[in-house]
């Protein structure tokens, strides 16, 4: 479960999810103004404009949303039957070195990075003194060092945050350093990506499961890092390559027959489909990983030891299910498509119970499908609930999550 | 029956004018018929779901009177003229997909009976339409 795909809709949802109705329904230059300076550009940006990527900010940066060839609708779809390109260069890469490094990892998130097999990796959460999410992050832990991949939407707090550590480390006399890599990074997603992929490494993908990783030559660029994991519940990889052949790499991929490229709205999608969190809608600050139910995340010997940001109280709502008031629960409901910001109720539409944090009418099941928050004396899957909609009640049922059955590369063992 | 009037309507009455929002309106006597422009449907994507006022509704021109959704955002559609709503599109229930395949006929929205054929004057033409939109 990676959260490499996701990173690129971190905050940004919410802001592009207000803005679109802003480009679709007013005359006025959207990105003239002066404001559009401000926006970053990855290294493929002139490759989406060339394939009429629709531009919008994401985060700080100008992102495609979807192309001009296909509808988001449909992006989602041929991303489940056949495969899809994402560039997801904008997210932060770091690699952190030093003999300390696992001390200095496990110092700033639940994850138990001493537990990592080589060239594994794992979703963990950056984590605050009172038990919230700061950001969401893959740690993938390679010989020598461990390459981190964050969100875009949380680059500069997560990086003063790793960087203030890594201050206090060295000051104590400990080992490690952070560096930024800046690189590209490319996901391909979908079943088909396999045997697309296939033709252009020189090791076989059979032997690279869901979240795991490798240092290989992809399509004669050397040096690319491929990592089996990404965040629509497909099959796929995340290509992390030199910036300077980045653009390369994303025209020989999209060559290969049935690779498509896809932009944040269809990542949106499957990401919701696949019951995966966005951080800024789903995820924040407020939200302890208990309430999430992200705490699979946090290690066996983490739940014992502590130790990380927030530990007392995030272990305090371990100890006592009872105080773990809400819960990140999944959706169906009827009527329009319910999104983030949709109230709660119960069954009989009178006490409100909760609020949505984002939500999609799922192309895939054709169903309106979200997630929130709701109160956990209402969490039970099954329990059936009401969405007001525009001063109106809607029916919807507690559902668990995947909506989608993932499909990830898990050999049996 | 009701689309090929309005089609047939068009060709007598001529002209379609927008709003900035890019709602189109359609006169027929005192009645106006609301859809969205081409451009607009083009922008939204695929519509998935359409949430349109009631019939003895009263319209506000500039205010939202309709929601049009697709997968990436909901959108709201402001009355371009004021009055009653006195007809909607029922067909766009089971079938929202008519706001892309036919914007401007099929995929109409609602009819608003128009109180003050002032508020018109201050809607574009076809062509001071799609003048601003070659601008986005």
């Amino acid at each position: 479960m990676s959260l490499f795909l996701k990173n690129a809709l971190s905050y940004g949802v919410n802001k592009y999810l207000k803005q679109l109705p802003v480009i679709a329904f007013t005359p006025q230059k959207r990105y003239a103004s002066s404001g559009s300076n401000d926006l970053k550009k990855t290294v493929l940006y002139d490759l989406h404009v060339e394939l009429g990527g629709k531009m919008v900010d994401f985060a700080g940066w100008l992102m495609p949303v979807q192309y001009k060839n296909m509808g988001i609708g449909p992006s989602t779809n041929h991303t489940r039957t056949q495969c899809s390109l994402f560039d997801v260069s904008h997210m932060l890469q770091t690699k952190i070195h030093g003999k300390d490094r696992v001390k200095f990892m496990e110092s700033l998130t639940v994850a138990d990075v001493a537990g990592l097999a080589e060239n594994s990796g794992t979703l963990s959460v950056f984590t605050n003194d009172n038990g919230g999410i700061e950001d969401d992050l893959i740690i993938n832990n390679i010989a020598d060092h461990l390459y981190v991949v964050s969100n875009a939407g949380c680059s500069d707090k997560d990086l003063a945050n790793m960087q203030a550590q890594e201050s206090k480390f060295k000051s104590q006399g400990l080992d490690v350093s952070v560096e930024v890599l800046r690189y590209g990074l490319i996901a391909l997603q979908g079943p088909a990506m396999q045997k697309l992929l296939q033709t252009g490494v020189n090791f076989n993908l059979t032997d690279l499961p869901f979240m795991t990783t490798t240092e290989a030559s992809v399509f004669g660029i050397p040096g690319c890092r491929v990592s089996r994991c990404g965040y629509t519940g497909e099959d796929g990889v995340e290509i992390s390559v030199p910036s300077e052949y980045t653009e390369d790499l994303a025209r020989k991929l999209l060559q290969l027959d049935g690779c498509e490229g896809a932009g944040l709205g269809a990542r949106d999608a499957l990401r919701l489909e696949a019951g995966l969190c966005l951080y800024g809608n789903d995820i924040d600050e407020s939200t302890t990983p208990v309430e999430a139910m992200l705490t699979w995340t946090i290690g066996k010997r983490r739940k014992e030891e502590g130790g990380f940001p927030g530990a007392d109280v995030i272990l305090a709502q371990l100890k006592d299910a009872k105080s773990v008031t809400r819960k990140r629960r999944g959706f169906i409901s009827s009527g329009p498509p319910a999104r983030g910001g949709t109230k709660i109720y119960d069954a009989s539409g009178e006490k409100e119970i909760g609020v949505l944090t984002s939500g999609v009418p799922s192309p895939t099941l054709k169903q309106n499908v979200s997630m929130g928050y709701i109160s956990s004396t209402a969490a039970k899957f099954g329990t059936d609930v009401k969405f007001g909609i525009r001063n109106k009640l809607y029916d919807a049922k507690v559902t668990k999550m995947p909506f989608v059955p993932t499909n990830y590369y898990i050999p049996k063992k | 029956m009701i689309n090929r009037s309005i089609s047939s309507t068009n060709r007598l009455l001529g002209a379609r004018v927008y709003a900035e929002s890019h709602e189109w309106v359609l006169m027929n006597e005192n009645t106006a018929t609301v859809g969205i422009s081409d451009h607009a449907q083009g922008m939204l994507g695929d519509v998935v779901f359409v949430d349109l006022p009631e019939v003895g509704d009263t319209a506000e021109a500039g205010n939202a009177c309709a929601t049009v959704e697709s997968v990436k955002a909901a959108s709201d559609i402001y009355a371009p003229v004021s009055g009653e709503i006195v007809e909607v599109n029922t067909a766009l229930e089971n079938e929202p997909s008519l706001i892309n395949t036919s914007p401007l006929d099929n995929g109409w929205l609602f009819k608003v009976k128009v109180q003050d054929g002032e508020q018109l004057s201050e809607l574009k033409s076809e062509d001071q339409y799609l003048a601003t939109i070659e601008d986005e």
